[in-house]
Order: structure tokens, then sequence, then C-alpha cells
């Protein structure tokens, strides 16, 4: 037997004060299991004990919002009776230490955080950063992602519609892997995770308990050194087979009326499902683990409570439906176990083979948990950029743009994932700035994109912070529909180190004044911190999952240009190249303050831009975001297969105007160019004409002209190129 | 149409299905659950797509031994009509009520994308809304969809008009590239001798709807439709 001890506790992520608390709330040494009860339910993951103080600064309320965070997802309501309901979260530590299984379980995970609230999943998205191309690792990572997303995604029927991709050294020992489901339930029944009824049995369904995953929650709340590998153990493995069963089985016992409570068994598994379900409700839960279902003999109590076996639900029954309950999980060949009662004592009491191995007051546990106010240092944002000469013409610069990585087609990615499957997807991924999924039974629509500028965000986090949401909110409203709400994943460094909590600080700042100035509520979220390599941080992401809702879904519009339309760029352009992609990569430089965001500026543009998509005026629309207006015309042209001529711009630099990354701002393919300009300065908006859509290719003003198939090849090159070869992995299926 | 759709464990294009045949018959088919052996009545059962048993051993392969298959093979040989779509198709294969079977994805990644189907007859009851020699664009997404046999079955196949659809480019070219998964004779879909068992890889019933991206599935459930119209 171990001998729990300080040191041990220390080894479990307890730091000596935390330890003492432990053992002032018991009054005597822990047991070996409730040392691990402690130390995973007051990990970072858990507790967000570094995070908390400021997440309290976002906006969470708004007349749609029916459940905010705090519970297993985001809940708002959508019209019809319906509501969406939605999260997104990291599986970061695991998917780099084991790519495939790692992004495989997060999939899985984020799909379980919104089915055990009573909702149909009906769309994944994703949000991906890996390290540079030229590192060795990267492809290995990326061709793990991608194929554990597919193989999870496309294998439980779920339509992978929407993500986005970006690369940077800084992510070489660190990826990030953001997964985002959205799901569809009546707005009046919304299964909850807080425990009532003293006596109510507590039942487990869904796979067996293995020894996998232990610990990977406090994993996840430390830095990796140059033991990755070591650590491959903590790493789930992922079902997704049993997890399409299990759905359907929750789904039909949601529709009695059997459930009290219902959540899954995520990071720290039973451990966390059981305390925060018991914690909740105000009552204490007694567990006998001899019932639990075990796919390993032997295993210690302390293991299954640990344990992160993956496919695995929580739920507390009405007296007297347990025989109807569990001949539905039987039906679906799923394992149903009654292994334990609520009671009235306030305590988790944990019972194996005769013994109590764990006896915990569970107010203190979740009162008691560290709180931590830590340190932060704000850095000052870089000094302004000094006007930069264009060393390469419009040409060129367009052509190695639209071919780098960041900016080139992800179909390579996206043909991985089922994008259909479901029969409602509207708009495809790359066919539109948002994906758009149409409700089942319904004309109406969710608009949902995920969205996030690390680079704007490592040079000034305030600013970068409000950009994410902006640009989210900005994507929703390109495709016509009106946004809602956000599900945020704040991926950062370490949160000891106080330059790495200032830019959390000042980036949940600059989201927090952008969701009031767009009334775009945060409903959902997940913290991810630790998320540094050898002492070498992430750039800081805070990304965010945006979702709209249309209320005709014909009328959503995609980015596809026809020939015979008129371009019109909509919102105010200064020239900004500061964190430009286009001084990034034409220029060799990462410098300057990012483009700033002008809240008001933003609604009334976008506000304007969603009235004139729902009159019917706007055939094609996409924002103007990396790469600026002439890569964002490119991306349209290369979506319809159609050219465009385009006009000499304002009086500005060429590249700073037509590469300059300014926010705020959409390109509207139009049959009436004067109609919308005169509709845009009655209401005092910026808009100018870009020039006219038609033939087989670019004419840039300077004269100089890319037919589409060039265009097309530089675009289209970079992903097969680099993973060609990369070889087999396990199951594609299909 | 009296249609009913077999649901497997891991099936998961079930629903998508059932919208296809609703659009077109304008009535809800039956679901069937895998454990259920009645099929009377029916003149169609549709096998759909998904991960039945989630593809373990090979893909279809245990949804072949299901208590359901001896009841869609008593069907077939009364002279019922069978569709099997992606899994589906990949299913009757293992089940031996279509030759031939579905490897691996010559690229070893899963496909999801748009690709274009030559319809190779015109005359049977899936294709009769068609024209010979037409060709329409269908979603695929699949890992496994690479179809084959070995050359007396191909030939076989190919001699008694038994290929249903063939991958091809948009103007109907046999081409390396417009072949998304490596299939023997860029073959996406076949028939039984009797013209009554059809199974196909891509999936017409994601294309029935112009505001789901187009209609180029619809003649095939509009077939349907019509021959069992009543």
């Amino acid at each position: 037997m171990t001998e729990v001890s300080p040191a041990l506790a220390r080894q479990f992520g307890l730091n000596d004060e935390e330890y003492a608390r432990v053992l002032a709330i018991l009054g005597r040494t822990p047991s070996l299991t409730e040392l691990g009860i402690f130390s995973v339910m007051w990990s970072e993951h858990c507790s967000y004990k570094s995070s908390r103080v400021w997440l309290k600064q976002l906006p969470t309320t708004a007349p749609w919002v029916i459940h905010g965070p705090g519970e297993n997802a985001g809940v708002v309501a959508i019209g019809e009776g319906l509501a969406a309901i939605f999260k997104m979260e990291s599986h970061n530590h695991p998917s780099f230490i084991e790519p495939y299984q790692g992004a495989a379980t997060g999939v899985g995970g984020i799909l379980r955080d919104v089915f055990t609230m009573g909702a149909r999943p009906v769309a994944n998205l994703n949000a991906l950063r890996f390290g540079s191309p030229d590192n060795p690792v990267t492809r290995r990572v990326v061709d793990g992602v991608v194929r554990g997303i597919g193989g999870y995604g496309n294998c439980v029927g779920v339509p992978t519609v929407g993500g986005e991709i970006n690369f940077h050294p800084a992510y070489d020992g660190n990826p990030l892997v953001n997964a985002m489901t959205v799901g569809i339930a009546p707005a009046d029944r919304i299964f909850l995770s807080a425990a009532a009824g003293v006596g109510n049995p507590v039942v487990y369904v869904g796979s067996k308990t293995g020894r996998d995953g232990i610990h990977g929650a406090t994993m996840a709340s430390a830095e990796f050194g140059q033991d990755a590998e070591a650590k491959r153990p903590t790493v789930q493995v992922g079902d997704p087979f049993t997890e399409k069963l299990l759905i359907e089985a929750c789904l039909e016992l949601m529709a009695t009326d059997a459930i009290v409570a219902i959540q899954d068994m995520g990071a720290a598994g039973l451990t966390s499902s059981s305390v925060e379900m018991a914690g909740k409700g105000g009552v204490g839960i007694a567990l006998d683990l001899d019932a639990v279902p075990q796919r390993e003999t032997g295993m210690s109590a302390y293991e299954m409570m640990l344990s992160e076996s993956q496919e695995r639900m929580l739920i507390v029954l009405r007296p007297g439906r347990e025989a109807m309950a569990r001949a539905i999980f039987e039906k679906w060949e799923l394992d149903f176990a009654v292994i334990g009662h609520l009671t009235e004592s306030g305590r988790i009491t944990v019972r194996h083979r005769g013994a109590v191995e764990a006896d915990i007051p569970l107010a203190p546990l979740a009162d008691q948990a560290p709180l931590y106010h830590r340190p932060i240092e704000v850095a000052p944002p870089p000094p302004p950029l000094e006007p930069v000469a264009d060393p390469v013409g419009l040409g060129p610069a367009l052509l190695r743009l639209i071919a780098c990585p960041d900016l080139c087609s992800r179909a390579w990615v996206w043909d991985q994932y089922d994008a259909t499957v479901g029969g409602q997807t509207v708009k495809r991924p790359g066919a539109a700035d948002a994906a758009v999924v149409r409700i089942d039974g319904h004309t109406r629509a969710l608009a949902l994109t995920t969205d996030c500028t690390p680079r704007y965000c490592a040079a000034d986090p305030r600013a970068g912070g409000a950009q994410a949401v902006a640009e989210a909110w900005r994507n929703l409203t390109a495709v016509g529909a009106m946004p809602l709400a956000i599900t945020d994943n704040m991926n950062f460094g370490n949160p000891e180190k106080p330059a790495i909590m200032g830019q959390f600080a000042a980036a949940i700042e600059g989201m927090a004044a952008a969701c009031r100035a767009l009334d775009f509520p945060v409903v959902s979220g997940n913290v991810s911190l630790y998320n540094e390599t050898a002492g070498s941080p992430i750039l800081p992401t805070p990304a965010i999952g945006g979702l709209g809702v249309l209320e005709d879904a014909a009328g959503a519009v995609g980015l596809a240009l026809a020939p015979g339309l008129d371009l019109v760029l909509i919102g105010r352009t200064a020239g900004w190249l500061g964190q430009s992609l286009w001084l990034r990569e034409i220029a060799g430089r990462e410098a300057g303050p990012p483009p700033p965001v002008d809240l008001a500026a933003e609604r009334r543009v976008g506000d304007f831009v969603r009235a004139r998509i729902l009159a019917g005026d706007i055939r094609a629309c996409h924002d103007v975001s990396d790469g600026g207006v002439l890569v964002a015309v490119a991306e349209m042209a290369l979506a319809g297969n159609t050219g465009a001529r385009l006009a000499a711009g304002p009086a500005m630099s060429p590249h700073a105007f037509w590469f300059g990354e300014d926010q705020g701002r959409y390109i509207a393919a139009v049959a009436d160019g004067d109609a919308l300009l005169a509709a845009a300065a009655a209401e005092g908006i910026a808009a100018m004409r870009l020039g006219r859509s038609g033939g087989a290719g670019l004419t840039l003003p300077d004269g100089v002209a890319i037919s589409i198939d060039e265009l097309r090849a530089a675009h289209e090159r970079f992903f097969p190129a680099w993973m060609d070869g990369a070889g087999a992995g396990p199951g594609i299926g299909g | 149409m009296k249609a009913g759709i077999v649901v497997f464990p891991g099936i998961n294009r079930e629903r998508d299905m059932a919208i296809a045949l609703e659009r077109a018959a304008g009535h809800a088919p039956r679901m069937i659950w895998h454990r259920e052996t009645d099929l009377s009545g029916l003149d169609l059962v549709v096998i759909p797509g998904g991960f039945s048993f989630g593809d373990y051993l090979r893909c279809g392969a245990m949804a072949a031994q299901s208590p359901v298959m001896a009841a869609v093979r008593a069907h077939a040989t009364r002279g019922g009509y069978v569709l099997g779509v992606c899994n589906g198709f990949q299913i009757l294969t293992e089940a031996g009520m279509l030759p031939g079977a579905l490897l691996r994805n010559a690229g070893l990644r899963f496909l999801s994308r748009d690709c274009h189907l030559r319809v190779e007859r015109a005359d049977t009851v899936f294709t009769r809304h068609y024209q010979r020699g037409e060709v329409f664009r269908a979603p695929m997404a699949h890992g496994d969809g690479n179809y084959f046999a070995d050359e007396a079955t191909l030939d076989r196949l190919e001699g008694e008009g038994l290929v249903a659809f063939r991958y091809a480019t948009p103007a109907g070219e046999f081409t390396p590239e417009a072949n998304p998964n490596g299939s023997a004779r860029a073959i996406a879909g076949i028939y039984s001798p009797n013209l009554r068992v059809l199974g196909l890889m891509p999936h017409p019933e994601n294309l029935v709807d112009p505001l789901l991206g187009g209609e180029d599935g619809k003649p095939l459930f509009a077939s349907l439709a019509e021959a069992f119209a009543a």
C-alpha cells in the first residue's frame, strides 16, 4: 500500500498549502483514494483555480440564454421552442502525446457534454493550432489529429462542418486541439446535473471502466518537460461506436420521465461526475465500487475513481425506473449498473470490497477548493509600425499568401471529415464564412464558426481577445445569421508566470468588451493552462466558438463569386499592416500592434450587412480577415470559379490597401453596386466599389492578370505536397 | 412505395435515407431494427450508410451475420428489391448478395467530398429517371470504398450489364483522378443478376434538396417511387 505523505501529494499536483487544507478538512491523513479525489478535483483542469476570478468578468446573460456557464454546456433559445446546446473544449496535452487518440477522445468528450443535456448532436467544429510545418514532429501530429477527429466524428455520424487551422513555431511542443459540438433539444426538455432525491439510485451506463487515463486531469494541469512520451498511459482510448450507441440509448431514456440528473464521466471520471452531481444538488452520495462494470480484474478503488475510460455516463433515476432504463441500455448492448444511491449525509462515501475507501464532506471539497489571485504583468503593446515598402508587388504577394500554410486550401483536411451525414448541411466547410446546418423538420438553421488570431493576441492580448469575438460575430453575420452566443476555449501557458496571467487577464478584458458591445454572451467554455513545453509557452489563444441563427436556411449566402456582379467593400480601411500575414510572409517580420476593433463600428457595419443579406441584395459575402482584401477576393473567386477585374484603390500604398487587415469589413457581391453604395451612404457606413466579377482570372489594379487555374494551383499545393507519404494510421472505416 | 430501412447498431445515415425516401414517396419509410425478421409487405429494403458494429473486424462483416440479414436475403429471393448504400453496399458484399469486396481507399484516407457517377444503364427500377451515360454528382464519405473483384467476376459484371455506376469526370470520362478510391474499372455500384439488388458507395440520398447543394440524387428515388406507386 502506498504511503500517503506531503511528498506523494506534491507528486499528485497538490502543493503543501493545499495538502494542509486537505488534512484540515478531513481531520486525518487521507487514504490514497481520497488523496486522488482531492488532487483531481483541485487540479487546474477541474477547479479553474487560477482563472475563476477573471472568468467572472465575462457577460453571460441575454434574454435568449437558457443556461450559461456552470452546466455541462451552454443553452440558448433559437425560436420555435427549440434550444441549441453547445460547448468547445480542449484536448491539447493528450493530442501531443498521442495525436490520434487525443483528438478522437476530445471529440467524444465534447459530444457527451452536449447530449448529456438532452440534445441530439447536429454538428462538430474544431480549432487547431500546430507547430511550424518545418518541424519534423508537426506532420505526424497533424496527420494523427486529423485522422482522430475524422475517425471519431465520422463514426458517430455527426457532421464535422467547420473549423480553423493555424501554424506557428510557438505550438511546436504544444499543439492545440479544441473541439466543439452543437446539439438541438426542445427548450423545455433540458437535462441538468444537480442530483436530487435521497435514496434515488445512482446508475452507471456505457463502457466498462479500465485503467486508462488515470490522472489525465492532473497531466493536463502541468507543463510538459522532456518526458511527454512517458505520459502516454495517461491518454484515454476512444470507441466512437460505443459513443453512438450511448447517444441513442440516452436520447431514448430522455424521452421518458426516468431521469432526475445526468452527467458524463469526463475529466476525472467517476470522481468528478459523482462529486459534482451530488455537490450541485446539496445531497450526499454513496458509491459501491464492486458494482462498477470493470474491463480489467483487480482494479483498486483508487484506479476506478480516477480512471478516465471513455463513453461512460452517471445518471440519477427516479425510484422504480431501473428496470425500464436497464431494458433500453441492454437493447443498445451497453453496460448498466446501479452503483449507489443518494444520501442525506452531505458526504461522498466510496465502498470497495467491504472497506470504506473514501469518506469526504462535499461542501468543503467544493467551497474550500483553492482559488488564486495570481500576480499579473501586462506587457505594453508593441510600438506602431513604421511604413513598410512593398518588395514584390501585388500579384507575386497574392500568390505567395494564398499558398502559405495559414491561408492555403484546407480541402485535404476537410476531405477526411464527413460533412454531410445527417442530411442538413446547407453550407459545407469552405463554402461560406460560417457553416450552416438546417434544423431537421424546420426551415431555420444554425450558423457556426470558430475563430481566433493568436498572433494578434500575442502582440496585444486585449485587442486580440476583442478581435476573436468580433471575428466570430462577423463570420456569422456574413452568412446572414443573427449571432446569439459564444463558447470560449482559453488556451494559455503557465499561469504561475505573471506575464502569462497578464495575457489571460487582458484577453478576458478584450473579450468581455466585445461580448457586451455585440450582445454576444459567453454561455460555456473551457480553460487550458500550462500549455508550455520546457518553459516555452504557446501564443495566447482564446478560441471562440460562435453560434447564430437564420430563420430561413434558404437565405444563407456563401462566398462563391458568380459572374456579372459588382464587388463592394463595406467598412473602413486604413491600411493596417501591423501583425498582418503580408508583413510576416512577404516582409518577413512579426511586428507592430494588431489591428484594433472599433466595436461600435463593428456592430453598425455588421447589422447593415445582415439586413442587406436578408433583403436578398447580396449574392455572395466574405469578411475580410487574414491576408486582407485581395486575399478575400481571391478566396471568393476560387470558391465560385469566377474571376474579377479590380479597380485602383484609394490614395494609400497599394499593398497597405489590398493586404492590410483592418477589422470590421466585408466584401459583398451584388447585382447593383450603386444601390448598395447609396444604402450604405444613407446609414453613414463606409463603402467603396472594388471591381466587377467575370472572366477566368483576377485582373489586378496594376494590370497584372492571374488566372483562376494559377491561383488554384498555388492555393491547393501545400497540404497534399507536405503530407504526401505520411502513411496510413489506425481505423479509417466507413 | 412500401420501403423499410434496416438499422444496425452504428448505422448513421438512416435519417438521411428516410428523408430522401419520404420526399420521393410522400410518406415515411418503416425503420427496421436489426433483430427484427419480418419484412413482409415491403417493396424495397434499404441498408443505409454508417459504421455498423463500429466497422470492427471488417466493414459490414458483423452486420452480415445479423438476424435481419436472413430476412433480407429471403426478401431478395422472393424477388423483392434491395438498395445498399456505403456501409449497406459493404454489408451486401459481406453477406454474399453482391460479388466482390470494398477495400480500403487507394489513398488510405477517409474521403468525404463530391464525386461524379456515370449511369451505366437507365432501364432498371432504380435508374429509369436517369439517362444512360448521364453523369450526376453525389457526396461520398467512406474509408473503404475501393471496389475489388477478380478479373473473371469483373468481366462477368460488365458482360452481363451489371455495372450500375462508374466514377467519372463531370464530362463522363474515366480518368484515374476521377476514380477517388481506386475502384476496379471505376466501379461505384453494381446490380445482382436480376437487377433487383443494387449496392453503391456514394450517397445520392444526400443530394435531393436544392438547398443542400443540388438534386442530383433525386432521380434515383423518383424512379423507385414511380415503380412502386400505389
